[in-house]
Order: C-alpha cells, then sequence, then structure tokens
C-alpha cells in the first residue's frame, strides 16, 4: 500500500516536472531576420545599450529593431531598479557588454557615440567608462 | 551715526579693493577639446552593474 502510494507521488510529480519543462517559452531564441540584419551590417550595438540602424531599414525591420529596444529598456528598468541604479547607467553598462561581444563583421557604435565600426579580430573601441 | 560711515566707507573700499583684482585669466589648452559623448557615469557604478548585467544578457537571448 504505502509502496504504491510512492509510486503515484513519483508519477505525479515526474509529470509535473514534464509540464514545467514544456512551459518554458520557446521563443528564448533569437529571430532569424534579427540575426541576418545583424550579420549583414544592417544594424548595430550602439553604446547606449539599444539597437541602431547603420542605414536606411525597410519597414520590416525598423519594426522588428524597435520592438527588440522597447523589450531591452523593459529588462533595463526591471534589473536598473532591483540593483539602485539608474536606467541609463544600466543600460550604459550593457552596452559596453554588448558591443564586447560582437561577433566579427558585425557593427557597433564607436565611443563617440556616432561613428559606425566593424568589428574586426581584435577587441573592440570603447567608451573609457567600460569595464 | 559716524561708526556707521566709518564701516560704510570701509566695506566700499574693499569692494573697490576687489573688483580690481577681481579679474580671471583664461588661457586656451594646446591640446584640442574632446567632448566625449553625453555619458556620465562614474567605472565604479559600471563595475558594480557589470556582472548584473551580463547575466541579464545571458537570460534574454532573444532580445540580446
Amino acid at each position: 500500500m504505502n509502496r504504491t502510494v510512492k509510486t503515484v507521488s513519483r508519477l505525479i510529480i515526474g509529470a509535473a516536472a514534464a509540464g514545467l519543462m514544456l512551459a518554458v517559452p520557446a521563443s528564448a531564441q533569437r529571430d532569424p531576420a534579427y540575426d541576418a540584419a545583424r550579420a549583414a551590417g544592417q544594424i548595430g550595438e550602439q553604446i547606449d545599450g539599444y539597437l541602431g540602424f547603420v542605414g536606411s531599414p525597410d519597414a520590416a525591420l525598423r519594426a522588428l529593431v524597435e520592438d527588440i529596444n522597447i523589450k531591452r529598456r523593459a529588462a533595463y528598468a526591471e534589473k536598473a531598479k532591483a540593483a539602485n541604479a539608474t536606467l541609463k547607467d544600466y543600460a550604459f553598462t550593457s552596452g559596453c557588454l554588448l558591443i564586447a561581444r560582437t561577433k566579427p563583421g558585425e557593427m557597433y557604435q564607436g565611443p563617440d557615440g556616432s561613428t559606425w565600426l566593424k568589428r574586426d579580430s581584435g577587441p573592440p573601441q570603447r567608451h573609457p567608462s567600460c569595464p | 551715526m559716524e561708526r556707521i560711515g566709518a564701516g560704510l566707507a570701509g566695506a566700499m573700499l574693499l569692494l573697490g579693493g576687489m573688483s580690481v583684482s577681481g579679474c580671471i585669466s583664461v588661457n586656451a589648452p594646446d591640446e584640442p577639446i574632446v567632448i566625449e559623448l553625453n555619458i556620465n557615469i562614474s567605472q565604479e557604478v559600471v563595475y558594480r552593474l557589470a556582472a548584473d548585467a551580463g547575466n541579464t544578457i545571458e537570460d534574454n537571448p532573444d532580445i540580446f
């Protein structure tokens, strides 16, 4: 009897665990169009922590990037509050890291905040305040 | 009354002296002045937030 109870509870726990795994959103990956625009150098990482357009984007790319920037802003705002920092400081710090993480061929904004630079195999040029 | 008059005269003398010696000379620096974009953030703040911001980026691969 005891054994049956244990088996049943194990089954329930197993089912719950499986349910949790299924509940993980499948969209936790980059949109392929976003990846393609990065690789093509149409968009780049700005020093303020947001994405910018290197040239003039079409409507679809503009919408995609604006949506990502709105989500970035929400993430920055939430985390900045928790870390007792300003949104701007948190976003700038993230920008430093995001520029460091660009892959060769991708575009990023130079320390002057206006020039677009292409990442090569060396380290990127970053703002003097970056860690 | 006389005392007040003397006090006023003294104050005026002092002010007069200040306006004579109050010139500030400004020399232009030799190197060009480079204005880094309007980022006014201390390295201390950036270093404090770096680990946290790194986690945020790792946790949201769809938007970073």
